[in-house]
């Protein structure tokens, strides 16, 4: 059975509160999901529970509270460890969110393992998180940022990437999922190409963690970035998954409480994994919250949600498509949950506020990705990304306004 | 369908429809007037000024708007003005406007309309009521319901701003930004 037929999603939408409201007198229609996700009733639940029954300092008491704080932190490690099906669960490093997961990698691999003359590549459609973090090692160190070039779909040129290996190729990063356009990266084949030259690999993986089932063992990636907010957590958690000996290897960034085994004036001694990259008093409701939207987005299913996204998806293709005046930025193969468009003469923001007036959110702007602009020649685009809570009705909707917006400036 | 008929009210089908109209659909109306879709589609001194003595650029680096505004300046009087770049149709229609209405103007009484319509567009002043020597540039009022575009409306004014104070470096509504 095709499981995106057995998905229920007005079930789904009743565990959404903020769904049920209205903007500027119209159903809320949210399809700004790239760049934050809502939350489900559960995960709300839990922060309140947290801040009303549990709260404590971790890794610190002796006392009830704090044991108790404790285990509903590292609980939440273990079932992000279940979720990306990583090996140890020493392997999940708790961060602010993708973009300091992989601000970390740059930091403490680049000062380790990057030298002058060493090269870093990343691609055309990086998000600024995962371009800016390396231009600043190459600035450190001497070092070159190379890109992998991308064909008019939105696609990676994977033989050019295949000639750009070579002996000083420090690393490789790339979106698994890219947040301008919606391609899926192939990067099943990036690792083995960037292995088979004992190059490590970084995937950002804030597009992808919400949409895509991620097997970081199958993968045989590196480290893997992504963050809570886009998967229905909160905001300000997100994780870093580094390979035990790479983690193992590299030296702390942040130094602080809870980093340490011993400290004193002449010599530290750091802590083991993962609290060698954690400092001070981590972000614990964060945490407890992200352990429950995992749980929650399991009971769902990622291969569920997958199915049905990729439906809505084609739908939402075929019909902003059709409009007359809309272009469609982004048309690779293998996409998932994001529709980039632009809509004839019109600026993306133009028709983001007329949209807006009936209740619609969508994205108007550079997505974070200016180089994937330019590489379109497009200032900016309008953005739809969907999650698993919309429906048909939401793409019709959006249609519609976007008919209003032609009307408007015909 | 009420946007339609909202629409439609005001401007080119039958008048039964406009008791469709909300608050809503007018602020959006109020935004988008005839007048500022007009010099959107046809943006007045839409140009390299050659015999510019001044040039400045501006950004708004959250959406991606540039503008570069060029000054021909006859001692302290703005003796012509062109612009250039990409915009949102507020953006460009207000830099539009903006160049028709300093143009011939002094240093000062273009300053002065800078300060006055970035508090109009902030709310801050209400030139229905409250004095001031905006003129036609009220149309502009309308910004003011729309928070996120008010960074829109006044890059071209925080340009010229710049321009006059004769800064050379680009400048941003980044400012603005913190200041909101």
């Amino acid at each position: 059975m095709n499981p995106a037929m057995s998905f229920d999603v007005n079930r789904i939408r009743e565990d959404f509160p903020i769904l049920k409201q209205e903007v500027h007198g119209c159903p809320l229609v949210y399809l700004d999901n790239a760049a934050t996700s809502q939350k489900p009733q559960v995960v709300i639940d839990a922060i309140t529970r947290y801040y009303a029954e549990q709260n404590a300092n971790v890794h610190r008491g002796v006392h009830y509270l704090s044991q108790l704080a404790t285990r509903e932190y590292e609980d939440a490690r273990v079932k992000i460890q279940r979720f990306i099906n990583a090996a140890e669960s020493h392997e999940i490093i708790y961060t602010r969110g993708a973009t300091e997961s992989i601000n970390l990698v740059a930091a403490s691999y680049g000062r380790k393992f990057v030298h002058e003359g060493d090269e870093i590549i990343i691609s055309t459609l990086e998000h600024h998180s995962n371009i800016v973090p390396w231009q600043l090692l190459c600035e450190q160190t001497g070092a070159k940022l190379r890109v992998i070039p991308i064909n008019d779909d939105g696609e990676l040129l994977i033989d050019e990437f295949a000639q750009m290996l070579n002996s000083r190729v420090k690393m490789v990063a790339v979106a698994h999922l890219s947040n301008a356009l919606g391609t899926i990266n192939p990067v099943k084949r990036i690792i083995e190409l960037a292995h088979s030259r004992d190059i490590p690999v970084l995937l950002d993986g804030a597009q992808a963690a919400p949409h895509l089932k991620v097997d970081v063992r199958e993968l045989d990636c590196d480290f893997y970035a992504f963050s809570g907010h886009k998967m229905c957590g909160p905001t300000g958690i997100g994780v870093l998954y580094g390979q035990s000996h790479w983690l193992e290897s590299m030296p702390p960034v942040y130094g602080g409480g809870d980093m340490i085994a011993l400290v004193t004036f002449e010599k530290t001694t750091y802590n083991t994994l993962p609290y060698k990259f954690e400092a001070g008093t981590p972000n614990i409701e964060g945490a407890i919250g992200l352990g429950v939207a995992i749980e929650y987005l399991s009971g769902v299913g990622l291969n569920r949600i997958a199915a049905y996204e990729h439906e809505l998806l084609e739908y939402a293709t075929e019909i902003i498509g059709a409009i007359p005046g809309v272009k469609l930025i982004g048309t690779a193969r293998e996409k998932a949950s994001v529709l980039s468009f632009t809509v004839g003469g019109i600026h993306p923001h133009d028709v983001g506020t007329i949209l807006d007036q009936e209740g619609i959110a969508i994205r108007a702007g550079h997505h974070c990705a200016q180089p994937v602009m330019k590489r379109f020649d497009v200032p900016a685009t309008a953005r739809a990304s969907l999650a698993f809570y919309n429906t048909k009705e939401e793409i019709d909707a959006l249609a519609e306004g976007i008919q209003r917006a032609v009307e408007v400036f015909s | 369908m009420r946007w339609l008929k909202a629409f439609s009210g005001q401007s080119k089908s039958s008048p039964e429809f406009e008791i469709e109209i909300d608050w809503e659909m007018a602020e959006l109306n109020e935004l988008y007037q005839q007048v500022i879709l007009d010099h959107n589609k046809k943006p007045r001194n839409f140009k390299r000024l050659e015999t510019a003595n001044r040039q400045q650029e501006g950004y708004n680096p959250l959406c991606g708007d540039q503008l570069t505004l060029y000054l021909e300046m006859d001692g302290d009087v703005i003796k012509d003005v062109g612009f250039q770049g990409q915009g949102c149709a507020i953006s460009k229609a207000s830099a539009s406007m903006m160049t028709t209405s300093v143009k011939g103007k002094s240093k000062e009484e273009a300053e002065v309309m800078f300060e006055e319509f970035h508090q109009m567009v902030k709310g801050e002043l209400d030139p229905e009521s409250e004095q001031n020597h905006l003129g036609r540039l009220k149309i502009f009022a309308g910004v003011r319901e729309f928070p996120a575009r008010v960074k829109c409306a006044s890059l071209s004014w925080h340009t010229l701003h710049a321009a006059l104070e004769g800064k050379g470096e680009a400048v941003t509504t980044e400012d603005e930004h913190r200041q909101d």
